[in-house]
């Protein structure tokens, strides 16, 4: 089973985010795919978001991996990355397109996937 | 074991568009962990989630591995399926308290799975009455593990008090090819209800 992983990232989790718990909006599941725009410069940002421009400056990568990577709540992770989106230092690729792609088809390219890795 | 090679790369192809997300969902220590480490191709990842006051007044976990914490959390897993396509696996306990967790979950799932032991079948029922909650669609594996009886069918079925055509496959969670069949059977069994639901 899981062992008890080490609390440092847990201590006081909205500390860094101004002790916000909800996000400036609410776009973010767990696999909405988020990327750094390289242009924008990170003087302005404290520690964690730069931590996070950083990580995501690499590629693409989902809110669930980045809050995984930066050892943060995923609810934190959010906040920080609503600001970050408003800030134009973050951009999204929408999440699961239910609306863009018929949920047929999705699961007919997962199964496929799935099969082709047997 | 079949366990999926642990990649290098951190981040997603250039070209992946769509995220798919499936939940392998199960009681303590009924191989979730393992299930989606054996099919990830990054590194498992672990988020926390910190808990409710009031779960944490109830926390049955207390005792276990000398867990006395407030957090929760969640393991999930990166399956690339296609150039365009990435599918994750998240690994989640199935206890009612963790409300905000299950939010964020079930929120654009396909679908779950649920992984059962044979010696504790009775613990399933609550993470089957949160999806059924949550109006998630979901597969049953029994996970195999060494030692554990082995019951016909029929029998799990019974005690699982599962709908004549809710999946149950058997898998080993160790393994790679395993735990890709019991999600094929999960992700038919959606095609099906999925088929059903637009022709009615």
């Amino acid at each position: 089973m899981t062992p008890p992983r080490r609390e440092r990232g847990l201590v006081r989790p909205y500390v860094v985010t101004g002790g916000r718990a909800y996000p400036t909006r609410n776009t973010f599941d767990l696999v909405t795919l988020v990327i750094a725009q390289h242009d924008r410069p990170l003087s302005e940002l404290n520690p964690e978001q730069r931590r996070l421009v950083e990580l995501c400056r690499g590629g693409a990568l989902s809110v669930a991996e980045v809050a995984g990577h930066l050892e943060l709540a995923v609810s934190v992770t959010k906040v920080l990355l609503g600001d970050l989106v408003d800030s134009g230092h973050i951009v999204t690729r929408a999440p699961i397109p239910k609306a863009q792609l018929p949920e047929s088809q999705l699961l007919q390219e997962v199964l496929d996937g799935l099969r082709a890795s047997l | 074991m079949g366990s999926a090679p642990a990649s290098e790369d951190v981040y997603l192809r250039q070209t992946v568009r769509t995220a798919a997300k499936l939940l392998v969902v199960g009681h303590f220590a009924v191989g979730k962990t393992t299930f989606v480490g054996s099919l990830s191709e990054i590194k498992p990842l672990r988020t926390e989630e910190t808990m409710t006051q009031a779960g944490a007044l109830v926390d049955d976990l207390a005792g276990i591995d000398g867990k006395s914490t407030t957090t929760v959390a969640m393991d999930f897993g990166r399956l690339t399926l296609s150039d365009q396509l990435v599918l994750y696996l998240f690994g989640a306990p199935g206890q009612k308290r963790f409300t905000r967790l299950w939010q964020d979950m079930t929120q654009g799932a396909l679908g779950a799975l649920v992984l059962a032991d044979t010696r504790r079948l009775d613990q399933s029922f609550d993470v089957m009455g949160l999806l059924e909650e949550h109006d998630l669609p979901y597969a049953v594996a029994v996970n195999h593990f060494d030692g554990a009886p082995s019951y016909h069918e029929d029998e799990i079925r019974e005690a699982l008090d599962l709908l004549p055509d809710t999946p149950l496959v058997t898998c080993d969670a160790r393994d790679r090819i395993s735990s890709t069949h019991a999600l094929i059977a999960l992700v038919q069994y959606l095609q099906v209800r999925n088929a059903h639901r637009t022709h009615v």
